[in-house]
C-alpha cells in the first residue's frame, strides 16, 4: 500500500485533476445523503398525505370495525400502552440488575467477558426469532396462551440487551471517585452502588430504556409469531387478556385490498410515529439533563 | 457478618440476572431445535436443504426451503446494493469531509431512519415505492422483490454508515497527516489510507447490516407477496423465510403440525444464518479495536 500510494501522491502536474476528482466525490457523497434524507421525507409525506384526512378524534376512541370509514384504533392504542408498559416493568430491573453486575461486579472475569460477548449476538438476533421463543416458550411451555403477558415478555426478552448497554454506558458516566469517597466514608459496596452510583446514573439509565422501549413499541413480527390477533372487537383489561397493538392493526389495513383501509393504515402510521416522537423528545431532554448534571 | 451475607446475596441476584441473557440465547436454541428435531423425524435434512419446491400448506406437499432461501437472498442482496455504497460514502463524507456542525445535524437525522418501525416502511414499499417503479417498469408485479429491497436498503444505511464512520474515526491522526504531508488529497487520503485501515471494521458494519436485512421481516412480508418460487427475478412475487413464518402465524395451524413445526425449522435456518454474521461480526470488530488498542 504504501509504495502504490507514494507513486500516485507524488506532486505533479494532476493535482489540478486530483482536486476536480476530489470536489466531484465530495458532491456524490453529499448527493447520497440528501437523497437518503429525501427518502425519508418522501416516507413521511407519503404517509401524511394518505392518513392526515382520516385523523379524528372517533379514529382514536373507536373500536374496529369491517367498514374502514367507522374503523378506530381504539383497542390497539389500549394494546400498545399496556404491553408496553408491562414490558418496561420486566425489563427495567432486569436489565440495571445485569449491567450493574456486569460494570461494577464482573470486571474481567471469564464469564462476564462470555455474556457480554453474548448479549452483543442477543441485540443482532432478528426480532421474529424471539416471537419463536416467546411462542415455544411462554405461549405453549409456560401456559400464558396468547395473552398480554406472553407478548410483554417477549418483548421484554428483546428490549433486555439494548438496556443493559445503555445502562452499562449510564454507569460508566458516574466517576469513580464518587465510589471511592463512599468506600472511604464505610459504606459497603452495594450500599454505594444504591445511594451513590445508581441515582447518578438514573437519567442516563431512563433514556436508554426509553429509546429501548421505542423500538419494542414499533415491533410487528414476534407478536404476530406469538399469536397476538389481527382483529379483535375489545381492548384488554387483564394480563391474561388477548390483545393486538398499532403495528399489528396497521398491518392488518394494509393488507386489505381497499384504498380506504389504506387510508386507516396510513392514519395508524401517524399516531404510531406520533407515539415514537414523544418517546424520543422525553429521551433527549433526559439525555440533556443528564449530561448537564454529570458534568462539574 | 449478617451485612456480609446481604452483600453476597445481592451480588448473586444480579449475577443471576446478567446470567438470563446466557439464557435467552439458550431458550432460542431449545425452543428451536425441539421443535426442528421432530421436523425432521418426517422430513429428510436433504430433502429440506436441497429442494426445489416449498408447499407445506398445499394437500401435495413439499419442503424444499430453496425457494424461501432465495428469496431472501434476492432481497437482501438489493438492500446491500444500496446500503453499502451509499452508506460508505456518506461515513466517507461525514468522518472526513463534513464539518462538525453539519455532521452534528445529519447524523441524527440519518438515525430517524434506523428508528421508524419497519411496518412503516413495508406500507411505504407498497404505497409509494412500487407504484413509482412500475411507471418505470411496466413488466413489474404489485408484489416484487426489488421494491421492499430498495426500501430496506434504505433502513439499514444508517447502520453501515454509522459503524463504518465509527471505524474510520478510530483511524489514528497521524496516518491521516502523513498522507497529507506527501501531498495527497483528502479523497486519495480517505480511499488509499483511511479505508483501508479501517477496513475490518467497514467489513464488519457490512456483515451486521447483512445480518440485519435477513432477519427483517415486515418490509417483505406486506411488499414482496407470498408466492415461494425459485427465481432470482425482482420483479415477480416471492417469499422470505421470515414472510413464510407470519404467513403460518396469521393464520390458525395447530400446534404439533408439520406446518407448525416449519416455521421453526425455517426459523433455525434462519437463527444459524444470522447468528453466524453476527459472531463473525463482533469477531472482526474486536480484531480491529485490537490493531488501533
Amino acid at each position: 500500500m504504501s509504495t502504490t500510494a507514494a507513486t500516485s501522491l507524488g506532486p505533479s502536474a494532476s493535482s489540478a485533476r486530483r482536486r476536480r476528482a476530489d470536489l466531484l466525490f465530495q458532491a456524490t457523497a453529499l448527493f447520497v445523503l440528501v437523497a437518503a434524507l429525501a427518502g425519508l421525507a418522501a416516507l413521511v409525506g407519503d404517509v401524511w398525505r394518505d392518513g392526515a384526512d382520516r385523523l379524528s378524534w372517533s379514529f382514536l376512541t373507536s373500536f374496529p370495525s369491517r367498514r374502514a370509514e367507522q374503523a378506530g384504533l381504539f383497542h390497539a392504542l389500549v394494546g400498545s400502552l399496556f404491553v408496553i408498559g408491562l414490558t418496561a416493568a420486566m425489563a427495567l430491573p432486569v436489565g440495571v440488575a445485569a449491567a450493574v453486575y456486569l460494570e461494577e461486579y464482573g470486571g474481567r472475569s471469564r464469564i462476564a467477558r462470555l455474556i457480554e460477548l453474548n448479549i452483543a449476538n442477543l441485540a443482532a438476533v432478528p426480532s421474529i426469532i424471539y416471537g419463536l421463543l416467546g411462542l415455544g416458550l411462554f405461549v405453549r411451555a409456560m401456559g400464558m396462551g396468547r395473552s398480554v403477558l406472553a407478548g410483554a415478555a417477549t418483548l421484554a426478552l428483546l428490549a433486555l440487551p439494548v438496556v443493559i448497554l445503555s445502562t452499562r454506558e449510564a454507569l460508566r458516566t458516574v466517576p469513580s471517585t464518587i465510589r471511592e469517597a463512599s468506600y472511604a466514608l464505610g459504606a459497603t459496596r452495594w450500599q454505594t452502588i444504591r445511594h451513590q452510583v445508581l441515582p447518578m446514573a438514573l437519567p442516563g439509565i431512563l433514556t436508554g430504556l426509553i429509546l429501548a422501549l421505542s423500538r419494542a413499541i414499533g415491533e410487528t413480527a414476534p407478536l404476530i409469531t406469538i399469536g397476538a390477533l389481527t382483529y379483535i372487537p375489545f381492548a384488554p383489561d387483564s394480563v391474561w387478556s388477548a390483545f393486538t397493538v398499532l403495528p399489528i392493526q396497521i398491518f392488518n389495513w394494509v393488507s386489505r385490498p381497499q384504498a380506504a383501509f389504506k387510508a386507516n393504515a396510513a392514519a395508524g402510521i401517524l399516531v404510531l410515529l406520533a407515539m415514537l416522537l414523544t418517546m424520543n423528545a422525553v429521551a433527549v431532554v433526559l439525555r440533556d439533563r443528564a449530561q448537564r448534571k454529570v458534568r462539574p | 457478618m449478617s451485612s456480609r451475607r446481604i452483600e453476597r446475596a445481592i451480588e448473586g441476584v444480579l449475577f443471576l440476572c446478567a446470567l438470563l441473557s446466557v439464557g435467552t440465547t439458550a431458550g432460542i436454541i431449545a425452543v428451536l431445535a425441539a421443535e426442528t428435531v421432530a421436523f425432521f423425524r418426517e422430513v429428510s435434512i436433504v430433502e429440506f436443504l436441497t429442494g426445489t419446491e416449498w408447499t407445506p400448506l398445499f394437500a401435495t406437499q413439499q419442503f424444499g426451503v430453496l425457494p424461501l432461501l432465495l428469496g431472501t437472498t434476492v432481497v437482501s442482496a438489493i438492500a446491500l446494493a444500496v446500503a453499502v455504497p451509499c452508506g460508505l460514502l456518506a461515513a466517507i463524507y461525514l468522518s472526513e469531509y463534513a464539518p462538525e456542525g453539519l455532521r452534528r445535524v445529519v447524523k441524527p437525522v440519518l438515525e430517524i431512519l434506523a428508528g421508524v418501525p419497519t411496518v412503516v416502511y413495508g406500507y411505504f414499499a407498497l404505497t409509494f415505492v412500487t407504484p413509482a417503479l412500475q411507471a418505470w417498469l411496466p413488466g413489474l408485479s404489485g408484489f416484487n422483490a426489488l421494491s421492499p429491497g430498495l426500501v430496506m436498503g434504505l433502513m439499514i444505511l444508517p447502520l453501515v454508515s454509522s459503524l463504518s464512520e465509527d471505524a474510520m474515526r478510530a483511524v489514528p491522526r497521524g496516518l491521516r497527516e502523513g498522507a497529507y504531508a506527501l501531498g495527497a488529497t483528502r479523497m486519495q487520503t480517505a480511499w488509499q489510507i483511511v479505508v483501508p485501515a479501517a477496513f475490518s471494521g467497514i467489513t464488519a458494519a457490512v456483515i451486521l447490516a447483512a445480518s440485519r436485512a435477513i432477519g427483517e421481516t415486515m418490509i417483505v412480508a406486506i411488499a414482496a407477496g407470498q408466492q415461494p418460487r425459485l427465481t432470482a427475478n425482482p420483479f415477480v412475487p416471492i417469499e422470505t423465510m421470515t414472510a413464510y413464518i407470519v404467513q403460518v402465524s396469521l393464520g390458525d395451524t395447530p400446534q404439533g403440525t408439520l406446518e407448525y413445526r416449519t416455521i421453526f425449522a425455517v426459523g433455525m435456518l434462519l437463527f444459524v444464518m444470522t447468528f453466524g454474521l453476527n459472531l463473525l461480526s463482533t469477531w472482526l470488530r474486536n480484531r480491529f479495536r485490537e490493531e488501533y488498542a
